[in-house]
């Protein structure tokens, strides 16, 4: 079902002038609220009245993750703080993580792109959704949940964990679509088997998989596991969360909701745009949003774009998997992780060099594990292995407060972690995506 | 009376022990006792050396992370309760033990055992003045 046909099915010309009106609103916006954004134009020498159609989008300067950083918490919001109804958080590069300030109206909008997904990927008003992506800070649960309500659904919201639990209440209520992240779906399907439970006789027949990087091969994995459809979600808190864009039933492409969000995809080292199916940066324009809205901010994923209209009758443009990142940025259970992140904490705590190593796995039908390899430094070596062992749980525990998830530390002996000329490769990534 | 111990770190991986012992063997250094602690991930290989600061030294020279740690060496009767013996003398003066390992070599019919105290001072006079014999480095050298 097309849950906003007005919008999703739009003839290309219609949506250029809606994109055309929206921005130039939001330029404005910006311009009379946001003192970050004020000062960002006059350095470029730019205003308002340069910007008369969305092919101008060009001449706005572009936003990046660090001037989120740069100005935590608050600075980028356009709204007094009062006025914001919702706060998320996700995490930095270094330092302070990212917030970003939801207004009323932004979860409005949240909760209409979420409920377009669900509908996007199969969905239908009256069917139950257990959402088993984590409700708190992590805008997974809470942006599935409120657009399954938007759309008439049914939620149960499990959040993530306690996987038992969340088989029994599949089996006894029957819910129709599953949303969590889709290495959570195969660990569930690791404890299903182990109950005896068969997992072709679930009652899931649509899955929405998102906050992760995850392959074809993994789809059809699940698909032939759980006896469901697979569907890719993408999003970025600093957009909205979950609800950028979606696979509908041809799964041939993401659906970018490209009347609210505006994509542009860049070559990462010009800046300069990409052509129509090369691959590139994926850079956003917020063409509705009040509470932080951002003008070309730089996501940093990696896609190819297509223009061409969907079989299913959308207009709006798809884009692919996610094929790479321009920074050395994880995800790990739909957590982000930036090496950075890890290197800050080696440097508060004595007895470790910075020198370390991350390894990323995916055991089978397992969640992703992250181990942390830190080279042990020679003046804190002790006889006791109980000494060693404190410090390795010390790194371990820093490590996973600044993260939000768990962790395997590993000491090494020192000068082993290979030293690469220039940047050091910080991320070992064995999995299979 | 201390003696001198040398540990040296190990990781969990393959010919790691190969590689210690090996260069403790080109450097010409005899291993009198040693004892092996390890966790999931690491080990730490502890010894008793005729050589401890060359052993120290060839350690470094092939990139092994090593320390030298101060213990006690304490002969200990080679018969039935005979280290009950001594440990009961450790109970009594409320002296904790780190850990402790066994020679392999021993003098006649007495076995060498050597512990790692918190405060190996106060342990040696502790264990002299209940007459256990503590065995010197000199002793060590020519076991």
């Amino acid at each position: 079902m097309i849950y906003n046909e007005k919008f999703e099915c739009m003839s290309l010309e219609e949506l250029k002038n809606v994109q055309s009106e929206r921005l130039k609103k939001t330029v404005s916006y910006v311009y009379q609220y946001c003192p970050f954004y004020q000062k960002k134009f006059a350095s470029h020498g730019i205003s308002p009245k340069d910007i008369k159609t969305i092919d101008d989008i060009v001449k706005l300067p572009f936003t990046v993750k660090d001037d989120l950083r740069d100005n935590y918490p608050f600075g980028v919001l356009s709204m007094p703080l009062a006025q914001i109804a919702e706060i998320h958080v996700s995490s930095g590069t270094t330092g302070n993580p990212t917030v970003v300030g939801y207004s009323k109206e932004d979860i409005e909008l949240w909760s209409e792109v979420m409920a377009r997904a669900f509908c996007c990927a199969g969905g239908l008003p009256g069917d139950m959704v257990q959402v088993a992506y984590g409700y708190g800070l992590f805008t997974g649960g809470l942006g599935a949940h409120y657009g399954a309500l938007k759309a008439g659904m049914t939620v149960i919201p499990c959040s993530s964990g306690q996987t038992k639990r969340q088989l029994k209440i599949m089996q006894d209520f029957k819910p129709r679509i599953l949303a969590c992240t889709p290495s959570y779906s195969l660990f569930m399907a690791d404890e299903a088997k182990e109950i005896g439970m068969d997992c072709k006789k679930s009652s899931w027949e649509i899955g929405v998989f998102g906050a992760e990087p995850w392959s074809d091969s993994m789809r059809k994995e699940i698909e032939s596991i759980w006896n469901l459809s697979a569907t890719d979600i993408y999003g970025l808190s600093e957009i909205i969360g979950p609800g950028v864009a979606q696979e509908c039933t041809h799964k041939d492409g993401l659906h970018l909701f490209s009347d609210v969000f505006y994509p542009e995809v860049i070559n990462p080292k010009t800046g300069k745009e990409a052509k129509e199916g090369e691959t590139g940066m994926l850079v956003l324009t917020h063409l509705t949003k009040t509470g932080m809205p951002l003008l070309r901010y730089q996501t940093r994923d990696i896609i190819k774009i297509t223009h061409e209209k969907c079989r299913c009758g959308r207009t709006s443009p798809r884009i692919s998997k996610i094929l790479g990142r321009t920074d050395d940025m994880i995800i790990v259970r739909g957590i982000n992780v930036f090496p950075s992140q890890i290197e800050e904490v080696l440097l508060r705590i004595e007895g470790t060099e910075p020198h370390y190593q991350l390894v990323v796995e995916r055991p089978h039908g397992g969640l992703d594990e992250l181990e942390v390899q830190v080279e042990l430094k020679e003046s804190f070596f002790s006889d006791e292995v109980k000494q060693l062992q404190h410090l390795s749980d010390k790194i371990r525990d820093e490590i996973e407060s600044v993260l939000g998830i768990g962790v395997k530390v590993r000491l090494v002996e020192p000068k082993t972690i290979a030293r690469s000329e220039g940047k050091a490769k910080r991320v070992i990534d064995k999995r299979n995506i | 009376m201390k003696i001198t111990q040398i540990s040296v770190f190990l990781e969990n991986k393959k010919g790691r022990l190969f590689e210690a012992t090996k260069a403790l063997g080109d450097a010409g250094v005899d291993i009198k006792a040693l004892t092996i602690a390890e966790n999931e991930d690491f080990g730490v290989l502890r010894m008793v050396v005729d050589k401890p600061q060359d052993a120290l030294a060839a350690f470094k020279k092939n990139g092994f992370v090593a320390s030298l740690t101060d213990i006690v060496a304490v002969e200990v009767d080679d018969t039935p309760g005979g280290l009950a013996r001594i440990l009961a003398v450790f109970n009594k003066n409320d002296l904790n033990v780190e850990y402790m390992y066994a020679f392999v070599e021993k003098t006649a019919d007495k076995a060498i055992v050597v512990f790692r105290f918190d405060d190996p001072d106060k342990a040696i006079v502790i264990l002299t003045k209940n007459n256990v014999k503590i065995v010197g480095k000199k002793e060590i050298q020519t076991l």
